[in-house]
């Protein structure tokens, strides 16, 4: 069973998801998310539990892939969904370098380096938006969302 | 030097932040041809590093030559080749006495024998010779992960 139709039993099991789903909400692939270990799919995973449109989202996995073979499959999938947009976990990560490879003369595609589950958030919700124009929005959206709290704020321990 | 490490991904996540930052890694050095002549390359690696880290390219030939000066740089670092064929060059230049072998991916004609490791008879045979002239060679892709004999890795018995 592929991860899209394991993904959409899941959606159908979830009340949640199922609810969200059932309005007119974007589904058809508007990127892809990549990473290391299951990072794509744990982050799609969240956001389809939290908006019911995880389905915009493509996760990869990439494990015992070499480059050549990593950036052959994000190609593929880009081609296969028609999508412009990638999301990759690390700035240093072999996801990133490959997809900026293929975005090397791509001028209508982004790459977003260092993605976060608000990133996501904004970007599934970013519908109106050209999708390259949503990324660079949820970018944006995804820096301004870290937060530190507790001890950190206050610049020492035990005030 | 910390290590003299094969790995065809070269600098990305596992090397960058696994190793980069409980060794506290100043420098990198990339032995490539292909990258050594394209700034577009290098660039694409450079961008990878965080900012405290130096990163520098060789081509094979040169790297040999420019191996004592980062042997002798009181600074901990890491140097990467993508093959087994350009780090027995640099052995053959009489610097290299231990490998570490940190990735090398699935392709045609290679046969699985650790997790992140495929090899091809001749890649096998390679790995014997470095042997034969005196080099500690070991697979291991992070830190804290247990470091694998060659013999072990050749019989696979670690899989």
């Amino acid at each position: 069973m592929t991860w899209r139709a394991t993904f959409n039993k899941t959606m159908s099991s979830d009340p949640e998801a199922s609810a969200s789903n059932s309005s007119s909400a974007t589904t058809a692939p508007r990127a892809i998310v990549a990473g290391h270990g299951e990072f794509a799919a744990g982050l799609v995973s969240a956001v389809q539990q939290i908006t019911g449109r995880g389905g915009q989202l493509i996760p990869i996995a990439v494990h015992q892939l070499s480059v050549e073979d990593i950036e052959d499959l994000l190609r593929r999938r880009m081609i296969e969904y028609g999508v412009r947009v990638i999301f990759t976990d690390l700035q240093a990560g072999s996801c990133t370098m490959a997809s900026r490879r293929i975005l090397r003369g791509m001028d209508d595609a982004v790459l977003v380096a260092g993605a976060n589950l608000p990133t996501l958030l904004d970007f599934v919700f970013s519908e109106s938006r050209p999708a390259p124009e949503a990324a660079r929005h949820a970018a944006e959206r995804g820096r301004a969302a870290i937060a530190v709290h507790g001890a950190a704020l206050t610049g020492g321990e035990g005030r | 030097m910390e290590l003299f490490r094969i790995d065809d991904r070269l600098i990305h996540g596992q090397v960058v932040v696994g190793w980069g930052q409980p060794l506290d890694i100043g420098f990198i050095v990339l032995v490539d041809d292909t990258v050594a002549s394209s700034d577009w390359e290098q660039e694409l690696y450079r961008m990878g590093v965080p900012p405290e880290m130096d990163v520098y390219f060789h081509s094979a030939s040169d790297a040999i030559a420019a191996l004592p000066k980062y042997v002798a740089d009181a600074r901990r670092g890491i140097l990467l080749t993508g093959d087994i064929a350009t780090m027995q060059r640099l052995v053959d230049g009489g610097v290299v006495d231990a490998v570490n072998i940190g990735g090398i991916h699935s392709k045609p004609g290679r046969v699985q024998r650790l997790r992140y490791v495929f090899l091809s008879p001749d890649e096998e045979s390679q790995l014997r010779v470095l042997a034969s002239n005196g080099v500690n060679v070991s697979a291991q892709d992070l830190p804290g992960a247990r470091s694998v004999s060659l013999p072990d890795l050749l019989a696979g018995s670690e899989l």
